[in-house]
């Protein structure tokens, strides 16, 4: 592949080169078990005991035993949700959104399954939770309230400490679970602050590899694992510690509380040049948000009575990534949740296009983007069957302008 | 990524026959934007020869290369031969599509399909149309499938399993609360349930309409081209009373016309259960 103009960093991240360089010790020389009782795994053990002050440090963490390595984001889920209902197996009810991201949502739907209540809370156009359906739902029954921190999909960031509070007001005893998987990074994550109980992050978001990821239980919370075996993690986690990626995300996590502020000023800024220029450049593109609470670098747009999967073939043609919401390229045949829990339209709820950016994005790319990508959707507009509907949006943006 | 063919990449960078035919002979569509794919095909047909085809698709991929191969493989053909392209031709010609995909072919031969219901010109009607018409029932409300859709996928392809329907159709890809109707037409097609229901509710008159139409559309133009020619005399049920006439009659090898041609042909189009019999 030649050119390669990489924008889709929710779905994964190119790992940091100082991120492998930190790792490399510990898949040669450092090879010891760190639980070990010679010399040799001192230096292992002690980098995972570094890696864990950098997560409880990156993650806002009153205490290093909060801070459980995983191997991923949905096994960083699958513990905390299961692992906390285990403990009260009275309680029956539980909370969560219609947007949430399947590795949450299928848990949800599993323990349906399984006896227990839930009610998923519904979205506005903008991708908004609706926060007053959340607080009337909790009730003295309700063990778990379970919302993502920022919308893979969309990029819509929850207001997570008005949600706590909420929850902690109606009944105290109910636990938050927040995923924070697309949060991590772009944004800065303070669990005491925003007054989390059990929050969920992935690695390869960040630029650290895929295969790690990092549970926060706080220490008020009793969880029972789900991977039973040895006494590693405190016993909350069984397996061997894999110490190369638990360096590597600790050492991703130090690098992207560094660059938060570049995420939030720089990253923004090729974000919004990028879709502004879009909307500006394709007269059948509309922006699927809300344009306020969102993470710096996702936007969603919708390129309307054209199909997500062919836009993406073309983009790819020209050394694109992006991902879609269309129902062709899940291989479900049902497009995006989110989008239609926010009730986009039909006519471009199939034409959606979601670019996320990442601290590697640069402006030459972003111009790129915009130059080659108009010609590409005319392209594909030219075989749609709605000739007609598009000329009444073209001669409706032309009398707007 | 799809594992998508070559000719799969190349019809979907570079599609054939995109646009309008204004004065069109007739044209179908399959599908709807709620669903995610939609096909509409235009047809140009003189004496009985598709002369141009056009598209336009909302759809992915394979949908796009699924319509552009359908104009090209039926330009300049026969209608005769057009009608009888399945999805499955198209599959072939695109060198496969992955089975998540296969809807997207089988919407091609809706639509064209669908053309040729609305196509009325030189007097023809499809009685099989007149036949089926009232008896298709909705299954997936989702996707807007019907029985008649998912039963003809079984068929073409040899369908077994729900999660195969599925691929085909769409059916049952949405909510999936006809999952279990789908499984009944799975079953009754291979229980054999389903062919007899079909004769059962034709009656006696549409099931001489149903046999004159193949004569008059599918024989008798093939005997007129030897010279001969096939009238219908009676039908008692399955026996099929038949006059050879012109040429054929007097041939010594008007018997072997008869059992080979048109014993075979309306064999096909109606049973093997029927007798062809010929009247001197």
């Amino acid at each position: 592949m030649s050119k390669l103009i990489y924008l889709d960093n929710n779905a994964t991240t190119k790992i940091d080169e100082k991120v492998l360089e930190a790792m490399m010790p510990y898949f040669k020389e450092e090879y010891a078990n760190p639980s070990s009782m010679y010399d040799f795994s001192i230096k292992p053990a002690h980098a995972i005991k570094e890696a864990r002050r950098k997560l409880k440090d990156f993650l806002g963490a009153k205490n290093e035993k909060e801070i459980i390595f995983t191997s991923c984001g949905s096994e960083s889920a699958n513990t905390a949700i299961r692992g906390y209902l285990s403990t009260v197996k009275n309680k029956k009810h539980i909370i969560t959104t219609k947007v949430e991201h399947p590795c949450v949502l299928n848990v949800y739907k599993y323990l349906e399954k399984n006896g227990y209540k839930v009610d998923y809370i519904g979205v506005n156009s903008n991708g908004e939770l609706d926060l007053t359906e959340l607080e009337n739902a909790i009730t003295p029954d309700t063990a778990l309230v379970s919302v993502m921190f920022a919308n893979n999909e969309t990029g819509i960031l929850n207001p997570i400490k008005k949600i706590s509070e909420i929850i902690k007001n109606k009944n105290p005893e109910t636990k938050f679970y927040v995923d924070a998987v697309q949060a991590a990074g772009k944004v800065p994550i303070n669990v005491e602050d925003l007054g989390i109980d059990m929050l969920g992050i992935s690695g390869h978001k960040f630029h650290a590899p895929k295969g790690v990821g990092v549970l926060y239980v706080n220490s008020k919370t009793m969880i029972s694992p789900l991977i039973i075996g040895g006494h590693q993690e405190r016993g909350k986690r069984a397996g061997t510690e894999n110490v190369p990626y638990i360096v590597g995300i600790g050492k991703a996590a130090e690098l992207a509380a560094d660059n938060l502020e570049y995420e939030n000023t720089e990253i923004a800024r090729l974000r919004d040049k990028l879709e502004k220029g879009i909307v500006q450049k394709v007269y059948n593109a509309r922006i699927n948000t809300g344009l306020a609470t969102r993470v710096p670098n996702t936007t969603n747009i919708g390129f309307e009575y054209i199909e997500g999967e062919l836009i993406l073939l073309h983009l790819s043609d020209l050394g694109i990534c992006a991902s879609s919401g269309s129902a062709c390229t899940s291989g479900s045949l049902e497009p995006s949740h989110v989008l239609r829990a926010m009730n986009v339209p039909f006519t471009s709820l199939h034409g959606s296009v979601r670019f996320s950016l990442s601290r590697f994005t640069t402006e030459a790319e972003i111009d790129y983007v915009l130059d080659k990508l108009p010609a590409a959707i005319e392209e594909i507009r030219k075989i749609s069957p709605y000739q007609k509907e598009l000329q009444a949006l073209k001669e409706m943006k032309t009398a707007n302008v | 990524m799809w594992d998508y063919s070559e000719k799969v990449i190349d019809h979907y960078r570079h599609p054939r026959n995109v646009g309008v035919i204004e004065d069109a002979d007739a044209v179908g569509t399959a599908g709807s934007i709620v669903c995610g794919d939609q096909l509409k095909i235009y047809l140009k047909i003189k004496d009985g020869i598709v002369t141009d085809a056009k598209f336009q698709t909302f759809g992915c991929g394979s949908a796009v290369a699924s319509s552009s191969m359908l104009t090209e493989m039926i330009i300049g053909k026969p209608v005769e031969e057009v009608k009888k392209i399945t999805n499955k031709d198209i599959v072939d010609q695109l060198g496969g599509l992955p089975p998540e995909k296969m809807h997207c072919s089988v919407m091609g031969y809706e639509a064209l399909e669908d053309a040729f219901k609305n196509y009325k010109s030189e007097g023809y009607v499809d009685l099989d149309d007149l036949k089926k018409e009232p008896k298709e029932k909705m299954i997936c409300t989702c996707f807007q499938v019907t029985d008649k859709v998912i039963l003809d996928a079984i068929k073409t392809n040899g369908l077994k399993t729900v999660e195969e329907v599925t691929n085909y159709t769409k059916a049952g890809g949405g909510c999936g609360r006809c999952k279990g109707e789908i499984q009944k037409i799975l079953d009754d097609y291979y229980s054999g349930k389903t062919e007899d229901k079909k004769d059962e509710k034709m009656t006696p008159t549409q099931w001489v309409l149903k046999v004159n139409n193949i004569i008059e559309h599918q024989i008798s133009p093939e005997l007129v081209k030897d010279g001969g020619d096939i009238e219908l005399v009676d039908i008692k049920d399955k026996d099929i009373y038949v006059k050879l006439k012109g040429m054929c009659s007097g041939c010594k090898n008007s018997t072997m016309t008869l059992k080979v041609f048109v014993e075979n042909t309306l064999k096909n189009a109606l049973g093997d259960d029927i007798n062809v019999i010929e009247v001197k």
